[in-house]
């Protein structure tokens, strides 16, 4: 049997990333204030994540302006979805191992 | 690679995450209760206002084409409805305090805009109604409508908030059925079922 540990996703290793992609599967979209309301983190730290995630296409942005305020939006890509889905199956699987 | 208990962490805060995300859980059960106690007095006010000193159980339909007695009546309504949102906002907000986040984020964003689209469309309804003296259809509509919205927009709050909904409709219909009681049935719908509702969402959810 393949060792379910070569199933997580480095990035997403990070719990900080985990939550933010967490939001973003339960939700068509989100923006940054949102999303920092939900986690809990200053605008920097969260920021840092978002990019690292957008480096690996697992997030796309879009930037747009509500009355004038810039307002950004972020959707998780089909690509980010099946990591997000193939990481969260090894967690269930890991788990379920430590418990035989 | 981390322990095997960050990985429970993992799927745990990925749970939450989810829920916080999409559920509004400010929503306080104590100013269920007190919107119940106001439409209580409301429908109170009601009765005598209308059927005053005649029981409130028995067809008294003609009583309520007087003029005065509408505006009366409208009155109490909207006073009710405006404490009910205030107490609801005011408990609410305080709530949101609480567990560290705010009343007005996504999630209620989201709750608002579902609630209003059958509201709004059950209200005017409403006022139609009233306008061309279709009177004893206003209580059914209410119950109707608002069991409609909370069964709508009870995805993004509460599963309760959906079982309410579904007996708001129960008893929309049987006011409906049964002209004439549509005072008793209100002050059951928005009065003790506001009551009994935001009495299981304190013990469950506030203490």
């Amino acid at each position: 049997m393949k060792n379910p540990f070569e199933n997580l996703d480095r990035v997403l290793e990070h719990r900080v990333r985990l939550q933010i992609m967490s939001v973003l599967i339960a939700n068509e979209s989100y923006d940054f204030n949102s999303l920092k309301e939900v986690i809990g983190l200053t605008d920097g730290s969260i920021a840092s994540h978002m990019k690292a995630l957008e480096k690996e296409k697992y997030i796309s942005i879009s930037k747009s302006f509500i009355d004038k305020k810039p307002n950004t939006k972020y959707k998780a890509t089909e690509r980010g979805r099946s990591v997000f889905k193939k990481h969260l199956d090894a967690l269930e699987e890991l788990i379920k191992l430590q418990k035989k | 690679m981390k322990d095997i208990q960050e990985y429970e962490k993992d799927i745990a805060s990925i749970r939450t995450m989810m829920e916080r995300s999409v559920k509004f859980i400010s929503l306080s059960g104590l100013s269920g209760v007190l919107a119940g106690l106001y439409a209580l007095i409301g429908a109170g006010i009601a009765y005598y206002i209308v059927y005053y000193p005649n029981p409130p159980i028995g067809f008294r339909l003609h009583y309520v084409n007087e003029q005065t007695i509408v505006t009366n009546l409208i009155t109490v309504a909207i006073l009710v409805l405006v404490l009910s949102l205030g107490t609801g906002f005011w408990l609410s907000s305080r709530k949101a305090a609480k567990l560290g986040t705010t009343i007005w984020n996504k999630p209620s964003k989201q709750l608002f805009k579902d609630l209003s689209i059958p509201l709004v469309t059950g209200g005017l309804l409403i006022i139609i109604m009233l306008s061309r003296g279709y009177f004893g259809f206003v209580a059914p509509a209410c119950l109707l409508f608002y069991g409609l919205a909370l069964i709508y927009a009870g995805r993004n709050t509460f599963a309760e908030v959906q079982y309410l909904g579904f007996i708001e409709i129960g008893l929309g219909l049987l006011a409906a059925a049964l002209p004439g009681y549509g005072l008793i049935f209100w002050s059951i719908g928005f009065g003790v079922m506001h009551i009994i509702y935001g009495s299981i969402m304190h013990f469950r959810y506030d203490k």
